[in-house]
């Protein structure tokens, strides 16, 4: 049972862990992107538009080829994504804007387009509940290993997972090396420390800003296809996403932008969040019902609050957001 | 064109906006193996040509050349590609990297090698010049000297051969300066081209070999450091004759105004930065408080002002002019030191940081100080705005308007803003820390004067200065500060220079000190 409560865990956590990684990357570059649920909704769409025009393709389902199921909602979901980074640096880096206000926009925006998408596909296939199902090319996302389940919980615990959750992991220890070890990532780091400082360095703020924000985008927005792909076995149905993209921004607080410990940190997060479904089971004699469960389901949202304060307390400057987050960057302003 | 000269500027124009002309068709050359001194007031354009030769602004018009070809630098890369490194007034460094990663900074890892290399070719930058850095030392750990240091150091790993510094001495102590000359005569030796933006004229006479003067934007003229004098360079720089004498008026009936006891002080670190200290405040007087930066002036005057923990112990007083009582300051709030009628002015050490919102425009910030006032249920913008016109003209503060942002004025007309509004809210003690740094001597006359018409209405004036020429020459009584504790009272009519000066750096016997 606790072998299947981890198991759920990680599923709930590697959305989480694509936002917050795509997210720390952006932040780290002084772009405090509020999008990232948007982004991560059309990314989901994204794939789902994707997956959809190739079953279609298909004559018979049964013939698909793994390589195309993959790669077509990938490509999609990244192009997706990307447009969705794009937006936000055109509007926060070039323009200057707002970087919350833009931010909300695009949640709000993505929101709205992938709801918009949703619908129109739920219409065109004509069904009778308002979701789609995408069991074929969803399959190729959620297959694990075949031995896997003949491990017990060892299988269950490590093995089970479809490929995109290992590859959440392998991005979230690369993109941490990546700050930590290389001089790009350096340089990275000091745009989102301090601009003045990494324009009179040589390095280009723009530049960087752009790269790392839709980079960050393209990442945070695999989140949303292993979503709808994998954990939900490729049903999309409007708003189904939740409030995933937020608990990835508060994971980014909560994790003190380090993507290493957002692996752990994931998990717990999603293990918080479905904890009320396990609570009868683990603990019989606490009552859960459907008003409880939503006050356990703030969990993450309160540890996260817990972080920042200890975090504050600590005043460790290594611990605290990069120095420029949020502030638009001018190189003749003074 | 001479091969002799490294960089020419010529007919360099740029403008802020439409009203502020900040370089008026500048022509200038650097020759390479020279010091050369830019000269000129507050907001006459030093910073901004030399920003563009950095690669930080970009000229309207006009040609820069390097070494006889025209070059277009349109980004800070460019600039050191070029050779060019600026050391600016605000430290381009990031505080939560290691020195040695402030170097590496936009540098790609074929042409520094590993952090370990890198390592190695800062020490021995250091060793060769005598710097003292720790490459593995946090920025944010560093003083203030050590930052410009790693600054200096960070230019020439890049192999800059001309070097701008930006009042580079405004943050040190004299054996800082010293340091940072020899230095600088070893670079020269090396055949670095060196231009320095300073307002002090002993420093000008005593590094440069030519001097380069800037006047409201526009070119005067240059002269050799040898041909110069103090004399000379001041009527040049501001182009009319400024009286060099601060006059010190005799006040008659001094009254005490305020005493501190004992008083001990930690800083954000826990650190001691003032340790036991006593001193008493009389209205008429200008009290002057020297010391090398760092030794407990800051939070003498926050602990006055109320935003200092003073330690168990400690006691400040506040007579009050008209009933003579004794209010014990410590322990209230800033707000509540105001309800008492207790009106201290504090002009921070940090213009922009502490004292005044750069977004709001001149107007805005004077009504920081008085929209409590009054009973209307809307504040009064007129009086705020008579004042900050008042202002304007009377210190010459140069702005397209009293509501433009304050931020986008130059650093010594912010500080005029904000000392004129803290002398403004006629206060009966009145605080001012490092009131003339940045400016000019036109201003700091202004700032002066102002100080001394003070003192004549009675008001006890703690003034923090750096200059000690002009704490002589200004102050009553100057109390001196070193490491956090006072080593000493003088008279500012009789102490001498070294006298102080010594006070500043050696600390006396604890039997002396009572």
């Amino acid at each position: 049972m606790i072998a299947a409560f981890i198991h759920r865990a990680v599923m709930q956590g590697v959305p989480l862990l694509f936002g917050a990684t795509g997210e720390i990357v952006t932040e780290k570059s002084g772009n405090l992107n509020l999008g990232i649920p948007g982004v991560m909704y059309v990314g989901g769409i994204s794939g789902v538009i994707g997956a959809f025009l190739y079953e279609n393709s298909l004559a018979d389902k049964s013939q698909a080829n793994g390589f195309l199921a993959i790669m077509i909602p990938l490509v999609c979901c990244l192009l997706g994504s990307l447009l969705m980074g794009l937006i936000y640096s055109f509007l926060t880096t070039t323009l200057r804007a707002n970087q919350n206000v833009t931010g909300l926009a695009i949640t709000t925006f993505g929101v709205g387009l992938g709801n918009f998408f949703g619908g129109s596909l739920i219409k065109i296939v004509g069904a009778d509940v308002p979701s789609i199902t995408l069991s074929t090319t969803s399959k190729f996302f959620s297959a694990s290993l075949p031995f896997a389940d003949n491990l017990g919980w060892f299988g269950e615990i490590f093995l089970s997972y479809g490929f995109l959750a290992y590859l959440a992991v392998v991005i979230a220890i690369v993109t941490s090396l990546f700050l930590k070890k290389t001089r790009t990532g350096l340089n990275l780091r000091a745009v989102g420390e301090n601009p003045a400082t990494a324009d009179a360095g040589g390095i280009s703020v723009t530049k960087y800003k752009y790269l790392a924000t839709c980079i960050g985008s393209m990442i945070a927005g695999m989140g949303g296809l292993y979503y709808v792909m994998d954990y939900v076995s490729g049903v999309w149905s409007n708003d189904g996403f939740g409030d995933r993209g937020w608990l990835a921004i508060a994971l980014v607080i909560f994790t003190v932008w380090k993507p290493n410990f957002a692996i752990i940190g994931s998990i717990l997060f999603g293990g918080l969040y479905i904890v009320h479904n396990y609570l009868n089971q683990f603990f019989p004699a606490i009552p859960v019902n459907m008003s409880t469960q939503e006050l356990i389901k703030m969990a993450p949202y309160v540890v996260t609050v817990l972080v920042l304060i200890i975090n504050s307390m600590r005043k460790k400057r290594e611990n605290q957001p990069p120095e420029a987050l949020g502030l638009p960057y001018f190189r003749e302003d003074r | 064109m001479d091969n002799n000269i490294a960089v020419s500027l010529r007919h360099i124009t740029k403008a802020f906006g439409s009203k502020v002309v900040a370089n008026k068709d500048v022509s200038m050359d650097i020759h390479e193996g020279e010091i050369l001194a830019l000269l000129g007031e507050n907001g006459s354009g030093k910073t901004t040509l030399m920003n563009m030769l950095s690669g930080i602004y970009r000229q309207d018009s006009g040609q820069i050349y390097v070494h006889g070809s025209e070059v277009h630098i349109t980004s800070p890369k460019d600039a050191y590609d070029l050779g060019i490194g600026m050391i600016h007034q605000h430290f381009k460094l990031v505080d939560v990297f290691t020195a040695t990663e402030n170097v590496a900074l936009g540098m790609d890892k074929k042409t520094t090698g590993s952090y370990k290399d890198l390592t190695k070719a800062i020490t021995e930058i250091c060793d060769r010049y005598g710097f003292d850095i720790d490459p593995k030392q946090k920025v944010y750990n560093m003083t203030v000297s050590q930052k410009q240091t790693l600054e200096i150091v960070k230019t020439l790993y890049r192999g800059a051969n001309i070097l701008i510094l930006d009042e580079p001495t405004a943050v040190l102590t004299p054996q800082e300066t010293d340091k940072l000359f020899a230095v600088l005569r070893n670079m020269k030796a090396d055949g670095k081209s060196i231009i320095i933006i300073t307002h002090k004229l002993n420093e000008v006479l005593a590094i440069s070999d030519r001097v380069a003067i800037l006047r409201k934007g526009e070119y005067i003229g240059d002269v050799l450091t040898s041909e110069a004098t103090v004399q000379s360079l001041t009527e040049m720089m501001v182009g009319q004759k400024v009286e060099l004498d601060i006059e010190r008026p005799e006040v008659e009936d001094k009254q005490l105004r305020l005493t501190v006891d004992h008083l001990t002080c930690l800083d954000k670190y826990g650190v001691t930065a003032l340790d036991d200290v006593s001193l008493e405040a009389y209205g008429g007087e200008i009290l002057g408080i020297a010391g090398i930066s760092g030794s407990g002036q800051k939070q003498l005057l926050e602990a006055i002002a109320g935003l200092q923990a003073a330690e168990a112990g400690a006691s400040i007083q506040y007579i009050n002019p008209d009933t003579g009582k004794r209010e014990e300051l410590i322990g209230k709030s800033v707000t509540q030191i105001k309800k008492l009628g207790v009106a201290l002015s504090f002009v921070p050490e940090d213009r922009l940081g502490m004292g005044l919102v750069g977004a709001m425009g001149m107007a805005d910030n004077m009504m920081l100080r008085s929209y409590k006032k009054g009973r209307s249920m809307f504040t009064d913008r007129k009086a705020p705005r008579e004042l900050a016109l008042k202002v304007k003209e009377e210190l010459e503060v140069v702005t397209p308007g009293i509501q433009t942002p304050v931020r986008r004025l130059s650093g010594g007309n912010v500080q005029k803003v904000l000392v004129g509004r803290e002398i403004a809210s006629d206060p009966t003690v009145l605080m001012a820390a490092y009131a003339v740094r940045g400016l000019d001597i036109n201003t700091s006359y202004t700032i002066y004067h102002l100080l001394n018409e003070e003192k004549k209405k009675g008001t006890a004036v703690i003034y923090v200065g750096e200059d000690l020429d002009v704490l002589l020459a200004l102050c009553d009584r100057i109390a001196v500060l070193c490491d956090g504790k006072l080593n000493g009272i003088v008279d500012g009519r009789t102490a001498t220079k070294e006298e102080v000066g010594e006070l500043m750096t050696h600390l006396k016997g604890k039997e002396a000190t009572a």
